[in-house]
């Protein structure tokens, strides 16, 4: 009888022992949300981690695997994130080429005058206003850096 | 107000018409829409929602380069001035010799588009030459 209750205890306290070790979703969520980034959620369930939202960069995601596997607890991590797109740089042309371009662009409205400087065509003059568009979206393909409209539409 | 909101109607527009690459930047005060639309009409669209934001495009503050994609098996394109002879030009550029003009409204073959602005053509009398791209509009 009194090795029974001697096991008994044994198995409780081992019991007790692991179940006391091993963390909880719900702790190893808050330990690897508290290491992640900002913009990136984190979710447990059964030690499976998985990781959502979006960050700037591959290296960025790739460290925010690293981090959730750290975490003890952790059985697998299901890596989510997505990488934002990097914006295409903003292409501008030269003046010796935009001059160029924005004089054949212009041609054929000769009531326009346009100017360049420092990649911005400055438009002066008159122009219908059905002509307007056409003429806009000629010189819009030209990579100007501005398009400063001071044309009087009739 | 921020650029992107002023423009908000449009970069929507352009979402929803599906324009490839589509990039929107704000740089300087100017805001950069660049990308590329499936045909003429979806690019003429995107322009009456610009007209409609800024009348009559005064404020200078927005970029809009928007190309119409052309499928590479493309071989002949529409003369679309207004409604005088387009110039056939012996190089890429206005102040090149004219060597030939190809009628409003008239289709013909077209040799090389490399140039983004000048297409290099032939017309139906076997004329060579480059033409204002904008002037062309490629037949599917």
């Amino acid at each position: 009888m009194k090795t029974t209750k001697l096991l008994l205890s044994m198995v409780i306290a081992t019991t007790l022992f692991f179940v006391g070790c091993k963390p909880k979703d719900a702790d190893i969520q808050a330990a690897i949300q508290a290491k992640e980034a900002a913009g990136i959620t984190v979710a447990v369930t059964k030690g499976d981690v998985t990781l959502t939202g979006e960050v700037d960069d591959e290296a960025t995601k790739a460290k925010a695997e690293e981090i959730a596997k750290a975490e003890k607890g952790v059985k697998s991590v299901i890596n989510n994130l997505t990488v934002k797109p990097a914006d295409v740089p903003v292409v501008i042309a030269e003046d010796p080429a935009l001059i160029k371009n924005v004089a054949d662009a212009t041609k054929d409205f000769p009531t326009v005058k346009a100017e360049v400087k420092d990649g911005v065509i400055l438009l002066t003059g008159e122009i219908k206003k059905a002509s307007l568009i056409t003429l806009m979206q000629h010189l819009s393909a030209l990579n100007p850096k501005k398009i400063d409209n001071k044309l009087t539409v009739k | 107000m921020a650029l992107a909101d002023k423009y908000k109607a449009l970069t929507d527009a352009a979402t929803a018409a599906g324009i490839a690459d589509l990039a929107v930047r704000e740089q300087d005060g100017v805001l950069y829409i660049d990308g590329t639309a499936a045909d003429g009409a979806t690019k003429d669209h995107l322009w009456e929602v610009y007209n409609q934001i800024d009348p009559n495009f005064t404020s200078g503050d927005l970029v809009l380069n928007v190309n119409v994609a052309i499928d590479a098996a493309v071989t002949h394109a529409k003369v679309i001035t207004q409604s005088s002879n387009l110039n056939i030009r012996k190089g890429p550029g206005t102040d090149q010799p004219i060597v030939g003009k190809a009628a409003h409204g008239e289709v013909i073959t077209l040799v090389n588009r490399s140039n983004d602005l000048w297409w290099l053509v032939r017309t139906n009398d076997g004329e060579e030459g480059y033409c204002y791209a904008q002037y062309l509009e490629a037949q599917a």
